[in-house]
């Protein structure tokens, strides 16, 4: 294959999974949270059960007038959607997604490059608190700050746990080193991944910076139209890349039972993202918001010494097993 | 010219052009994103030069972490939309010292190595990395983790009233 015609297959690959995936979690979390409020969710739309709804509802948002505030900062204003939304095309681009080539970019660093590139979407957040001349903007922006901030470094921790364990950054090979004991002995770390993902995308119950019953929709409050979509979007596309990073990093990626990662890799990888993308909707319904204080609490007094704790655990048992 | 080449200079356009623009615009808030975007043509020119990490590690600290905190702290102080009256101080003697520094380095530069072409090492690859740091350069390595020991224990200082220097007052 000429090496023009494989870079196309991999990006657009690439480029369907970003627009597809994230319209599937959104449907799903429709009618996950309506069937455990005892509601059915969307059921016009499209006609089976409300399939067409998040379709639906983009072709209303491009209807939508698009309405920037008079004293907003208008060119940061109107550039904050394409901060948010890129670093997650970026990371979604060396997750991979079976054995051998079923990869976007072989990266050597590719763990590093994901925590680098994730660390950018604050800026999104500052900017769009900051441009729209608005106080609950503004107050969901600094919460915000803080919170991306103050969330990373258990994030960073809880990934290197997994690095040092595996001996290598590139996520292909911590999938190759991945071995079904290492669900026990990472448990600490996977679970600190997965809450500081959580609040790396601002999800329930960590959403402090959007909280909306406080703040109106913190730093979203002002964006209207195909704009307000996009912030959407990158909602949902961060519940992607999440589950995909915990599925790679914690989960063993494509392996599976049966003896068949070769041929079957891609599913089993998809399932798991399938079932840890559902718990990120489950943790939504089920818990209440954490008060800003509780929030940086949970932070720093019980991630970051559960990360760090891990990584002394981890270091051990490298020394003694290998 | 080389592909390469062509994008060099392109991305160092960019870098000079919008850390012109940092100091020149009247914007406070404008002024840090500008920044950005100079940190990250830099975090370009490097991944030209195939040093990957160092590309990644520049997006990581600098883009996310160092701007990102002095936006944070700008939000929090004064930053209002529009432009400034009194942002400017009087420019001479920064000229002079930066103007100097930046002619001077560049003059050492050119004259240090002309026309020589460099080759390319290996793609910065993490193992080569680990084993330099911790074989050859560990003491740098050590000494740098002091400074930044230093400044956190500054950091604690300053932001505990209860613990900072003793200026006559009892604390409350």
């Amino acid at each position: 294959m000429p090496l023009w015609l494989d870079l196309t297959i991999r990006i657009v690959a690439v480029l369907a999974a970003f627009l597809v995936l994230p319209l599937i979690v959104g449907q799903a979390e429709h009618k996950v949270m309506a069937h455990m409020q005892g509601r059915l969710g969307p059921m016009y739309a499209g006609g089976f059960h409300g399939w067409a709804q998040l379709v639906a509802d983009g072709v209303k948002f491009v209807q939508k007038e698009e309405v920037v505030p008079r004293g907003a900062d208008r060119p940061v204003f109107q550039l904050v959607p394409a901060i948010a939304l890129l670093p997650y095309l970026l990371v979604l681009l060396v997750i991979p997604l079976g054995p051998g080539d079923l990869v976007g970019q072989h990266l050597d660093i590719g763990l590093f490059f994901v925590l680098a590139v994730l660390s950018v979407p604050v800026m999104g957040v500052l900017m769009a608190a900051w441009s729209s001349a608005n106080k609950y903007s503004l107050l969901g922006g600094v919460r915000g700050g803080a919170q991306l901030l103050g969330y990373e470094l258990p994030f960073v921790l809880a990934a290197a746990s997994v690095a040092m364990a595996a001996g290598t950054l590139s996520l292909p090979g911590i999938v190759e080193a991945w071995e079904p004991w290492w669900l026990l002995w990472q448990l600490p770390a996977l679970l600190v991944f997965f809450i500081a993902g959580l609040a790396e995308i601002k999800r329930p119950p960590l959403d402090t910076p959007i909280a909306d019953t406080e703040l109106v929709f913190g730093y979203k409050t002002e964006y209207t139209g195909l704009r307000f979509a996009f912030l959407m979007l990158s909602e949902y596309v961060g519940i992607v890349v999440v589950a995909a990073l915990t599925t790679v990093l914690f989960l063993g990626g494509w392996q599976g039972p049966f003896g068949l990662d070769d041929q079957l890799g891609w599913l089993w990888t998809l399932l798991k993202i399938a079932a840890v993308c559902f718990v990120i909707i489950w943790m939504r319904v089920t818990f209440p918001r954490l008060r800003v204080d509780q929030l940086q609490r949970l932070c720093w007094l019980v991630l970051v010494p559960v990360a760090l704790g891990q990584l002394v655990l981890t270091a051990a048992v490298r020394l003694v097993v290998m | 010219m080389t592909v390469a080449d062509i994008l060099l200079l392109a991305l160092g356009a960019v870098a000079v052009g919008a850390a012109l623009l940092v100091v020149t615009t009247a914007h406070v808030v404008r002024a840090g994103l500008y920044l950005v975007l100079t940190l990250g043509a830099v975090a370009g020119m490097y991944l030209v030069l195939a040093a990957e990490l160092v590309a990644w590690v520049q997006v990581l600290i600098y883009v996310g972490a160092v701007v990102v905190l002095l936006l944070f702290a700008v939000m929090l102080t004064r930053a209002p939309i529009g432009a400034s009256a009194d942002l400017d101080r009087p420019a001479g003697p920064a000229m002079l010292i930066g103007g100097g520094a930046g002619l001077g380095l560049a003059a050492l530069f050119i004259d240090a190595y002309r026309w020589t072409a460099v080759e390319f090492g290996e793609p910065g690859r993490v193992g080569v990395l680990g084993e330099e740091i911790f074989g050859n350069w560990v003491l740098p390595f050590e000494v740098l983790s002091v400074l930044l020991l230093a400044a956190l224990i500054g950091a604690i200082i300053v932001s505990r009233p209860d613990i900072g220097a003793r200026n006559g007052k009892v604390p409350h």
